[in-house]
């Protein structure tokens, strides 16, 4: 698979993929897309990487281990339940807050906090199969 | 389009209103807590060192909130999260009543024990393949699938605790482990897609799955075969969760093969969290078909537990030994299940009078004709007592099955195999892990004075009360199959001396640690914990006795339950 043609795009398809996939996430909320497919777009992203240019560079742009950043996720997801207790309101309800950032109005709120951490996890848990498997592949 | 006016109208109707205070959130903190710790675990993953210090303070408040919640719900009555703040039965309800709040909290109490035991027993390669982290998520699922309120979420939280068994099965990943997790991992997804798609006709029959509102509506249904085949469904399904005989194959196929302490909390709670759903599902939404099939779920039982009492006697492994005794466990819950529903129109009769006598406000008048069954549950119909009497002995049977496994590890570690063969001469070497062990044995076979005495005895009174004294035979046959296999594994192991040692190097003792004696502390304090419930519920059982009896009335007449989802609790 490694093509010179294959290895000059990957990273751009790699970057345009990671773009797309955070679009898609944050549109999840009143329209098609959220924190699953918007992680598995990533995940494929970083596959994609992995198969062009080799695993060891997808975990060094990546940084973090794939499934610390899952459980991140979960921290997040969890911590978007939590928001409410603060309210006085039932676990999980959706809170909103609408600051003016540069004039415009922006809607920030538990559900995208949970929505941001849904992705997390699907990135990390989907990021680490994949790349144990390509690992795997090119031993 | 509706407006902004209109969708602020449009949610006000759809919320539930009224303030929270924090205690409220007691409902939901068992679960939260798990994801939180095993996260928080999860990132540290490389910090092995540090894995033990956060997860047994952990699993210590998990414990303190699974007791809060106890108190509370004991004193003031089945308690309603709704998810969101939706209204029921639209939200997902997250519904505690005692009979929840009762495993919940043992739940807790046996993984506290289990997290101090397995820090001086998990090896550093293991904890970093994520034994805690695991261990968390499988108690949330755990967690999750006892305090809810709702049939779909059940099932979700039966995927999560899979998902972290499945995790803890393959730690190690040996063949034998993965031979075992094959197995295993089959046959719950089998168990798991029936409970699934049963839970799709459910829902489309009912149009809801709010356990609350089926329990309400079910009772206005006729009673044909719709209904029936759900229930039987539901049966088959949590049967085979629960290892229930002839689904029970799965279970010694597997639990022998992965660490010690990971069958022991599988032991402990697996099973059980198919029994809690089972009694949920079949005698809490479904009291009629319950009573139809109450038949056949005395012969279950009564299966289950002769092929867990003869396996037992028939292994000289200590841990497949163990398993056959998790499965004898399940069949003498199941002896209680049947009890109340069986005996055609008496048993219904009956749970129907119970019914009358909860709901009315002096229950003891109403119920005079049944009254003084027993000692422990005076005032009480068959039907009460039976699921008391199971409730009672699967809280014993979590906490003993547990123990047992623990117990059994570090003799296994010390003799370094798990062969009864092989064993002897505990009782020299190790007189403290002696002792505890009889007393664990002891209370597995049903012997006084341990805490698997009284549920055995209030569940024999009960066969014979329903008219089913081949049902109480089959109990008392257990026992005594049960206590001849205790007294083999005793005998062999503790009792006789040390047979000659063996030169060759033991190399089916894949489950122990290369590193000879565990740290005396972080292996005996657990099992002194674990031994103080046993002795405590057998010496004094009547605390115990009481709250199973008032989680057996809620099943019974969940008016109380019904209320806490759509009355003033919410």
């Amino acid at each position: 698979m490694r093509t010179i043609i294959f290895r000059f795009t990957a990273p751009y398809l790699t970057a345009l993929m990671l773009l797309f996939s955070i679009f898609v996430l944050l549109r999840g909320h009143n329209e098609p897309g959220g924190g699953f497919i918007g992680g598995l777009i990533a995940a494929s992203a970083f596959a994609i990487y992995g198969i062009a240019c080799g695993v060891a560079p997808v975990r060094r742009a990546l940084y973090f281990h794939p499934m610390a950043i899952a459980a991140a996720g979960l921290c997040f997801a969890v911590a978007a339940g939590i928001v409410s207790i603060f309210a006085g309101t039932g676990f999980m309800t959706g809170l909103w807050v609408f600051p003016k950032i540069f004039g415009t109005e922006v809607a920030l709120s538990t559900p995208m906090l949970f929505d941001i951490g849904v992705y997390l996890v699907v990135v990390g848990g989907i990021s680490a199969i994949a790349l144990a498997l390509e690992e795997r592949e090119s031993d | 389009m509706a407006d902004s006016s209109d969708i602020a109208i449009l949610k006000a109707e759809a919320m539930v209103h009224g303030a929270f205070a924090p205690s409220d959130y007691l409902v939901i903190a068992p679960v939260a807590l798990c994801f939180l710790f095993g996260a928080v675990l999860l990132m540290l993953r490389k910090r092995v060192d540090w894995h033990p210090f956060i997860a047994i303070p952990g699993f210590a408040l998990l414990l303190a909130a699974d007791l809060l919640l106890l108190r509370k719900v004991a004193s003031s009555g089945p308690q309603t999260m709704m998810m969101g703040h939706w209204k029921p039965p639209f939200g997902i309800a997250f519904t505690v009543d005692m009979l929840g709040a009762l495993f919940v909290t043992t739940a807790g109490f046996v993984a506290f024990a289990a997290a101090i035991y397995a820090t001086g027993s998990m090896s550093r390669t293991e904890r970093r393949y994520g034994f805690f982290p695991f261990m968390f998520l499988m108690m949330g699922g755990v967690s999750g699938a006892f305090l809810t309120g709702d049939v779909f979420n059940l099932y979700v939280w039966f995927e999560v605790l899979l998902i972290g068994s499945f995790g803890l099965l393959v730690l190690g990943s040996k063949h034998e482990q993965l031979d075992g997790a094959t197995k295993y991992c089959f046959l719950n997804l089998v168990a798991t897609t029936l409970f699934l798609i049963t839970t799709g006709y459910l829902y489309g029959l009912f149009g809801t799955l709010n356990m609350a509102d089926i329990a309400d509506k079910a009772g206005r249904f006729e009673n044909d075969g719709a209904l029936l085949t759900i229930a039987v469904l539901y049966l088959v399904a949590f049967g085979m969760k629960a290892a229930a005989f002839p689904l029970n194959f799965w279970l010694p196929a597997s639990y022998h093969t992965p660490r010690f302490v990971v069958s022991a909390l599988f032991a402990g709670l697996l099973t059980k969290v198919g029994v809690y759903a089972l009694i949920r599902v079949l005698l809490m939404l479904f009291p009629q078909q319950h009573a139809d099939l109450a038949t056949l779920i005395a012969w279950v039982a009564t299966l289950t537990m002769l092929v867990g009492a003869f396996g037992a006697l028939a292994q000289s492994d200590l841990r497949r030994l163990l398993n056959y005794f998790v499965i004898a466990g399940i069949g003498t819950i199941f002896a209680g299940l049947a009890i109340g529903g069986a005996g055609g129109e008496a048993g219904s009769a009956m749970a129907r009078a119970a019914q009358a006598a909860t709901a009315g406000a002096t229950g003891a008048a109403a119920t005079g004709a049944a009254a003084a069954i027993t000692p422990l549950l005076p005032g009480s119909s068959g039907l009460v007592i039976g699921l008391s009497g199971a409730t009672f002995y699967a809280l014993h049977s979590i906490v003993v099955m547990t123990a047992l496994y623990l117990a059994a590890g570090m003799a296994a570690r010390i003799a370094g195999t798990a062969s009864l063969r092989s064993m002897g001469g505990l009782w020299r070497s190790q007189p403290a892990l002696a002792a505890l062990m009889l007393v664990f044995l002891f209370a597995v076979s049903g012997l006084p004075p341990f805490s698997g005495f009284w549920p055995k005895y209030i569940l024999v009174r009960g066969t014979f009360q329903a008219g089913l004294p081949w049902l109480g035979a089959a109990i008392l046959v257990t026992g005594f199959l049960m206590t001849i296999a205790s007294a083999r594994v005793f005998a062999l192991a503790f009792w006789r001396n040390a047979p000659e040692a063996e030169a060759a190097g033991s190399d089916e003792a894949f489950g122990f640690q290369p590193a000879g004696k565990p740290s005396p502390v972080l292996s005996m304090l657990p099992l002194i914990l674990l031994a103080l419930f046993v002795v405590a519920a057998g010496i004094a059982p009547q605390w115990l006795a009481d709250m199973t009896d008032t989680a057996a009335r809620g099943i019974v007449d969940p008016a109380a339950y019904v209320g806490s989802v759509f009355g003033g609790g919410s």
